[in-house]
Order: structure tokens, then sequence, then C-alpha cells
């Protein structure tokens, strides 16, 4: 497996996630490992309240009050949790950057996006400002806006869906980051155009070296985009392994039930499987397996204990009783 | 925008047959774009423009679009909760658009509709039974008592349990809430059910939960579905026929087997190829389109993909390509149908 520690640009180990709310501690992230190699495009996929986006959220230092972050967020050799306010700002931006699900809402309504994007080069560059100017216009046409140099005058509500995805990726790659983190980039965006944006995603990161952690709860954005893929229940890892495998070979119910249940174009079926229940309430999780109370293969110790992430073989990690000694 | 700029697809016409429950022809729905300070209207937003297709007893129409193609127009203008600018729909050989308020009152038992969104579509006052039984009382469909009965059984039918029909729509998840929505749009015993993005907003694995329940209530009660939806993967497992539109025209409408094996128009080809297979050793030849969705305010001349088909000649910046059934049942609206 090509899964080498050694060229880690980020190593996550026992991440935990609390929120201590009125009704007790939500457990958004519970005890999550994964690690993402430079240049590498890495999926966490799982459905809503699974924690993909508080994993993110975490990992570039966004949580919270009443959000507490526990655990070891290794970038680049340092811990994040132990880095300053102003360190982690220099890391943000620079080498480290995100893009979120909604791009209209994510920009500021009142500058033009070359006043954003250049905003990007000021804060981490000393340089002078036509020259940030004539990078942005630059950016902007490496990510594919038309006439860049008329819409890096454009407001945010002038631009289409796409085009302001596409202003997205260019302020978060503009100071060329070994990490991208990309929150359901796609799921706003109509199907052609986030064929585009894919397309244009995979090429950058090709041309950038820029390694990608891509959430999404679309398998088949998984399927086309990524090469390790972690699934996540109910802030868990509960299967990591190469896409290949996963789609190959799926372990844990809960994939397995995933994968049968979406209606994949050019395999129509009857019927579509089907997960019974739905997801648990985070707050006072029962002791065992979150999922057991959905699971059709359940044994009695699934609703006493925790299983744990086992390595079951190269390359594919597991956390269900059924592979357990 | 007079009718004679309108080419008629009149060929769909002729070949109504007996057992077509829903006759949508030359359907045209034009919102106006007011400006200025006297509020004039400056322009026209041509959401649906000339659509005609039917569909047959107990058979699944998919509607299949991309945001802005006039998908949920065609939805909502069939059950009259928007007037046409102009066509007829005939539901079980009635024009609703002749009929008056009476009339129009009886057809809704017929006809109903399951929106897109379960958090908006739900009255967050009233308890869930209630808003299922709003359509019997409104009917003045049978005793308080058999209207109860009537409702527990629906959301039973719906995989609920009774003790929910006093229960606030906020105290359930959006699949149940979907689930909620279904059971009232079948409390009037309808024939014909427009499910306007019934599963869009659910998660993966409660989405197949609904697409399997409404199968199995279409088999149940023998229901007509018109399914309108973005995803052609969802388009592909419900329909047994599939309307592809774009901007406001029907671009192709074909059996849905036959569709996905050989799209005969340029914007399904590149639609079916833009979207991402949960497989990941397939092999796909993608076709990435140029730009994006031009506005319906002005759309473009002829065809009205040709600025974004790859295929595009004069001809199709010219004339409006008709509808053309090419094979069996498979019609298409280009002018380079390859074969």
């Amino acid at each position: 497996m090509k899964k080498n520690e050694d060229k880690a640009v980020l190593e996550v180990s026992n991440l935990r996630t609390y929120f201590h709310t009125e009704d007790g501690v939500v457990k958004a992230v519970d005890g999550l490992d994964f690690h993402v190699n430079a240049g590498e495009i890495v999926g966490l996929v799982g459905e809503s309240g699974c924690g993909k986006t508080v994993t993110s959220l975490s990992i570039i230092g966004l949580i919270a009050s009443p959000g507490k972050v526990q655990g070891t967020i290794k970038f680049e050799g340092k811990n994040m949790l132990n880095l300053s306010t102003n360190e982690i700002s220099e890391i943000r931006g620079n080498y480290m950057s995100m893009i979120f699900q909604q791009p209209q809402s994510s920009l500021n309504p009142v500058l033009t996006v070359g006043e954003q994007i250049t905003e990007v080069l000021h804060i981490h560059k000393d340089i002078k400002k036509d020259e940030a100017w004539d990078e942005a216009i630059e950016m902007l046409r490496l990510v594919g806006i038309p006439a860049p140099e008329k819409k890096v005058h454009a407001y945010p509500h002038e631009m289409s869906g796409g085009q302001a995805q596409r202003v997205m990726i260019a302020m978060a790659l503009i100071l060329k980051p070994t990490l991208l983190i990309a929150d359901e980039p796609t799921t706003a965006l109509d199907v052609t155009i986030q064929a585009q944006i894919l397309d244009l995603m995979r090429g950058l990161n090709k041309k950038m070296n820029t390694a990608v952690i891509l959430i999404t709860h679309d398998l088949g954005v998984i399927a086309d985009m990524v090469s390790w893929v972690a699934v996540m229940y109910a802030g868990k890892i509960v299967e990591q392994t190469s896409i290949k495998a996963l789609f190959a070979e799926p372990l844990h119910p809960y994939t397995q039930g995933l994968i049968g249940s979406i209606p994949i174009l050019g395999h129509k079926k009857k019927r579509l499987d089907v997960i019974p229940g739905v997801v648990p309430n985070l707050v006072n999780l029962p002791p065992g397996c979150a999922f057991a109370s959905r699971c059709d293969q359940k044994i009695e110790v699934c609703d006493q204990k925790m299983p744990d992430l086992i390595k079951l073989k190269p390359g594919h990690e597991v956390r269900c009783w059924l592979y357990q000694k | 925008m007079g009718t004679s700029q309108r080419e008629k697809d009149t060929n769909i016409k002729n070949k109504k047959t007996e057992d077509d429950f829903v006759v949508v022809d030359n359907l045209v729905k034009h919102f106006p774009v007011r400006g200025g300070i006297l509020k004039r209207v400056v322009d026209w937003v041509q959401a649906v423009d000339g659509v005609s297709f039917t569909v047959k007893k107990g058979e699944t129409l998919g509607l299949v679009g991309e945001s802005g193609c006039g998908k949920t127009t065609v939805g909502m203008t069939m059950l009259r909760l928007l007037d046409p600018t102009s066509g007829s729909v005939k539901i079980d050989g009635t024009n609703i658009y002749d009929l008056d308020r009476k009339g129009l009152k009886a057809m809704r038992r017929k006809a109903q509709l399951i929106f897109q969104d379960p958090y908006a579509s739900l009255n967050p006052r009233k308890p869930i039974g209630d808003s299922i039984m709003d359509g019997l009382e409104i009917h003045k469909i049978g005793k308080a008592k058999e209207r109860r009965d009537v409702m527990v059984d629906l959301l039973q039918k719906v995989g609920m349990q009774e003790y929910h029909a006093h229960r606030y729509p906020h105290e359930f998840s959006g699949g149940q809430r979907q689930r909620i929505g279904i059971a009232r749009a079948l409390a009037l015993k309808p024939e014909f059910i427009v499910c306007d993005e019934p599963v869009s907003a659910l998660d993966v694995s409660i989405q197949s939960q609904v697409l399997n329940l409404l199968q199995d209530l279409q088999e149940e009660f023998n229901l007509t579905y018109l399914f309108v939806a973005h995803n052609l993967s969802v388009i592909e497992h419900i329909s047994d026929r599939v309307a592809v539109m774009y901007l406001g025209k029907i671009v192709e409408l074909a059996p849905c087997d036959d569709l996905f094996i050989k799209p005969l128009h340029y914007y399904t080809q590149a639609l079916m190829s833009a979207i991402p297979v949960a497989d990941p050793e397939a092999k796909i030849e993608r076709i990435i389109l140029e730009g994006e969705v031009p506005t319906p305010i002005n759309p473009p001349s002829g065809c009205r993909f040709h600025p974004r088909c790859t295929a595009a000649t004069e001809k199709c910046k010219l004339e409006v390509p008709p509808l053309i059934e090419y094979r069996p049942e498979h019609w298409s609206a280009c002018w380079h149908v390859e074969l």
C-alpha cells in the first residue's frame, strides 16, 4: 500500500471534538485516526451528523466554544492544538486552506472577488498592490474563469454558483498550500458544473501537488476523485482503505448498506437495499457499537462494547466485531 | 413572444392512446419580469416553453434536468398551482384549465403533490395527524372517527406509528417528515402524484427507504407518478420513461432503458457522463460541458443548447429542432442525431 507515513503532511491521532451542551456532551468526533500524504486526495464520507465537517473544522482550528478539541493534529510535524492563535493564522491560508459547501455565502458580498483574493496575499506576503492584483488575475485564469481581468472586479452576486466556487478555489490555492480541505465542494452545484469543478480540482491537485481532504456524502464523487477513503459513522471511522478495496470488498455492514442503498447509473436493480432506522442521537450514545441498532449482522457483543478499528489486512481497517477475535 | 415563434410539437399529440392518463399538450409558462418605478413588464422568463408529453396509467415518468430548466414549473402548472400562459393539461380526460372552482376542487382529489423540502412543507403548528387529515376535512370525507382511522392507516402504510399523530413536525427527522408528506398526499386516494424532488433533501440511506416506499405504494394503489428530479441515477432507478429538459424545453423523451443505453441528444449524453459513478473501476469518457446554463429570460436562438454543444452547426443557431421519434418511443430534439 502506498500509505507511507514518512511523507504524511497531516497525521490525526485520537482526535476528539466534544460539544458540552445543556443536554449533555455531544461527541461529534470521537477518537479519529487517519493521515494524509503529500499530494494525495483522501476522502471522508458519511451521512449528515457523522462528524465529517466537525473533523475538518477541528483540523483547521475553527471549532468555537462550547466545542473542545483534544488529541493530536500533526501538520508538517507540528501539533496544531499546541499552537498559538498567531501561529495558526500563519498556517491558515498559507499552508492549509479550506473551501466550503455554499460558495455564495462563503464570499464577502460587499467586496469584489479581486479584493478578497488579494487580501490573502497581503496578509501572508509582503507584496505590492498591483503585483497582488496581477497574481489574482492569473489565479482566476488558472481556475477557468473566463475574462479574468474583468471578472476580478465583479462582486459575488454577479457570479453563478459554479463561478463562485472557482473563486473560492482560487483564493484557497493562491499561496500553494500543502493541504486543501474541501467540505462538500460540489453539493450545491448542478451535475454538469460539478463535473467541471471536480475536473478542475483534480487538475490542480496534480499541477500544484496539493494534498486534498475531500469531504462528501456522495459515494459517486468519492469513487471518482480519491485514492484513500475513510467512512465515518456517529463520530468514528468505521472503515478505511483504498478506494478500490472499499467498493470491491466493503467489510463494515454500514459501508455495505451504504453502497447497496444508492442507485448507480447503469446498474439498474428492482429494489434498493435499505439501512433501517436513522442515525442515532450523538448525546449519550449507548455503550456498544453505534451502528448496532441498524445492523442486520448484529451479534451479542455489539450492544455491549465498542469494537476497535483494527487492521484486517494491509491497507484495510475496519471497526466491527464480526472481524475481531 | 407570440405563438407564431413557437414551433409546435404536434407530432406527440397524434400519438395519444387510450391508456394515457395525463396528457400535456404544448404547455407554456412565462413569468413576467417587472422593472422601473411603474413596475411595468420589461421581460419574460420563459420557464416552460412548449412542452408536450403523456403519462400512462400506473406509469412513472421521470422529468430530469438541471436547476432552472423548468421541471418544477411543469409539475406546478400541471396541477394548476400556477396558471399556464397557454397549452392544455388533461388529467383523466378533463382539461384542468377549463374547470371552475368546484371542478378544480374535485380534480385535486385525483392529483396530488409531494414536495421537495420536508422541513418547509408541513405546518409547524399543527400535529402531523391533523395535517394528514386536512384534505379529508376540506373535502368533507367521512365522520371525524373515520377520518382518524384513515389517518392512522396511512401512517402505518408509510412506516410510522399511531402515537406519532399527536407530535409536531419539528420532532421528526427529514426522512420521517417526507413520509408524513407522502401520507398526506395519499389521504384523498389520488390516482396521479407529482413528486417534486422527493428525496433530494435526504441522506442516502434514508433516500433508499423513501424510494422503496414510493414504489410499494405505486404497486398497491396503481398510482401514476410524475417524478421530478435532478439526479439521473435516481431517475433511472424509478422511472419507466424519462423526459430530459433543458431551458424550458424537452430535449429527449424515451423509455428508461433505451435512454440510458443510447441517449440521442448531446445534452443527455453530457449529463450522463457528468455523473460521478460510485464504481472506481468504471471507465467513463467524460464530456465536460463548457460554460453554464444560460438565463431563460433571453434563451439562445435555435436549439437552446447550441452554445454549449460540441456538435453545434449554423443550423442549430437558426432553427429550433423539433422533437422527432427516431426510434420506437424514443424522441429527441436535435438536428444531429446519430443513430
